[in-house]
């Protein structure tokens, strides 16, 4: 099976003695939706921002489609939606997708095409002229995700793109995700809410900054004899502690 | 560095000026309000009122400019959308020269503006003339442009931001000879006003103050700043990191 990210001894320090990932070991395939689940700090964040080159490494390292992560070259083949909204909320949602269509170094020629393709994809077409500001926290994820969503990258890292959401939406954007890695895009998404888990292709369990399970969600109930991928991370973190 | 980036990095700032129109609004009405009330506290001093009112004139826009890309820039970083932009194929120069031409051309506008006021409506004279009295405060603005540019690299909220203010530039002010001939300060301020960039830009206010040509003087003061501008970029541009 082909690899999109490939991270080996990962360690990292925030600060001198907080270890935020503690020897992380991972292979993730190209084309699936995988999931980073787990509580609130537990390194889920700090694994992505390495993931995209954001963040200095300890110790290890992060290959991505065989590069180091943080390679210029790679800055064109992934996109990265943060934790904040990362939008220009003093803009309209067409004057935030156009910039970073030219920033994401796509042609003028191709920019209407682009920016109606992702604002069909989280259905914000008829926002297109509203000032971000002014719309709600669902609606600016949104647009934060439609951002992603440009160019058609092969990575895309999403943190928390659900936070906020209404169910009828999450269930949309998760059938999207799904239909984007079926175009053989890698989606790394995380989340700390288990449900989401069971949408995932491939799912990796992280608690106090280490790896405890890295399985599709089936394999992972089988193996902890659960109904749930809740039960599972339960029966996980019980068995560490 | 591309410069379709760059220009789409100024297109996207002015645009979110243009949706904030009461910035735009204070950043041209209070430089001249200011300098028409200095002209009635010296009612009665026209000559010490026309000797610092060109002073002012490059002071006012540096320290609003300052101000106003100090906290602009932040904003970007701690709101996320640098850390996106910095994943993205796009140089860093592309981001601080963005933000270099639309604040030098409000710059302008504001030196302008402010210019307009103190040479017509104020009747203050400047013996250079209107020109090159012009040209010494857009180069001091974007020196105040530059400099929160840099200096925005080191905040890490606003209020450090702010605090930029009574920490760079106020001693600056204090030691420019904008309040006392430099002349007549102690001897360690003088060599601190003398690395100082806005004892240039002061400097240069004198000049056109004081002479009717343009002095050999005065372009080598607009030199010394305009080398501070280009290192302020250089460096801001250096202390983006796309790592932490």
């Amino acid at each position: 099976m082909a690899t999109s990210v490939k991270i080996k001894n990962l360690s990292v320090f925030i600060g001198k003695h907080f270890k935020a990932l503690d020897d992380v070991n991972l292979v993730l395939p190209v084309g699936k939706t995988i999931g980073v689940i787990g509580p609130s700090g537990a390194g889920k964040t700090t694994l992505i921002r390495c993931i995209v080159g954001g963040l200095h490494i300890s110790q290890g390292e992060i290959k991505i489609f065989g590069k180091h992560a943080g390679s210029p070259e790679l800055r064109e083949q992934l996109s990265y939606m943060t934790q904040e909204l990362s939008v220009y909320p003093d803009l309209t949602v067409m004057e935030n997708l156009r910039y970073f269509v030219t920033m994401a170094g796509k042609s003028k020629k191709s920019a209407d095409e682009i920016i109606n393709g992702v604002l069909t994809d989280v259905d914000m077409t008829n926002r297109a002229k509203n000032l971000v500001r002014n719309l709600s926290t669902g609606q600016k994820q949104r647009v934060s995700l439609a951002i992603a969503l440009i160019g058609h990258p092969k990575l895309m890292v999403l943190d928390e793109p659900t936070v906020g959401l209404d169910p009828v939406l999450r269930d949309k954007l998760w059938k999207l995700f799904a239909r984007l890695a079926r175009g053989g895009t890698t989606l790394i998404v995380t989340s700390h809410t288990m449900d989401e888990a069971e949408r995932c292709d491939d799912l990796v369990l992280i608690r106090d900054g280490k790896v405890i399970a890295h399985s599709t969600p089936g394999e992972l109930r089988k193996q902890t004899k659960s109904k749930t991928v809740e039960e599972s991370f339960l029966k996980l973190v019980g068995d560490k502690e | 560095m591309s410069i379709v980036k760059t220009l789409a990095t100024s297109r996207r700032v002015f645009n979110q000026l243009f949706h904030d129109p009461r910035t735009i609004a204070m950043m041209f009405i209070v430089p001249p309000v200011l300098l028409t009330i200095m002209k009635y506290v010296f009612q009665d001093q026209t000559k010490v009122f026309d000797n610092i009112a060109p002073m002012l004139l490059g002071v006012f826009p540096l320290t609003m400019m300052f101000l106003i890309t100090s906290i602009v820039t932040l904003r970007e970083r701690t709101s996320g959308t640098l850390d996106r932009l910095m994943t993205m194929p796009m140089s860093k120069f592309d981001f601080i020269f963005g933000y270099a031409i639309v604040f030098g051309f409000l710059g302008f506008l504001q030196a302008l503006i402010t210019g307009f006021v103190m040479f017509s409506l104020l009747g203050v004279n400047v013996a250079a003339g209107f020109l090159p009295t012009i040209v010494a405060a857009v180069i001091t603005a974007l020196l105040g442009t530059s400099l929160g540019l840099f200096l925005s690299a080191f905040a890490s909220s606003e209020f450090q931001a702010i605090q930029y203010m009574p920490a760079f530039i106020f001693p600056q002010l204090l030691t420019c000879g904008l309040f006392v001939a430099r002349e007549n300060m102690a001897e360690p301020l003088q060599w601190f006003s003398n690395v100082m960039p806005l004892t240039y830009s002061v400097d240069a206010m004198k000049q056109v103050t004081n002479n009717v040509d343009w002095t050999s003087a005065l372009t080598g003061d607009l030199v010394v700043v305009g080398i501070f501008v280009i290192g302020a970029l250089i460096l801001g541009s250096i202390t983006i990191r796309r790592q932490e």
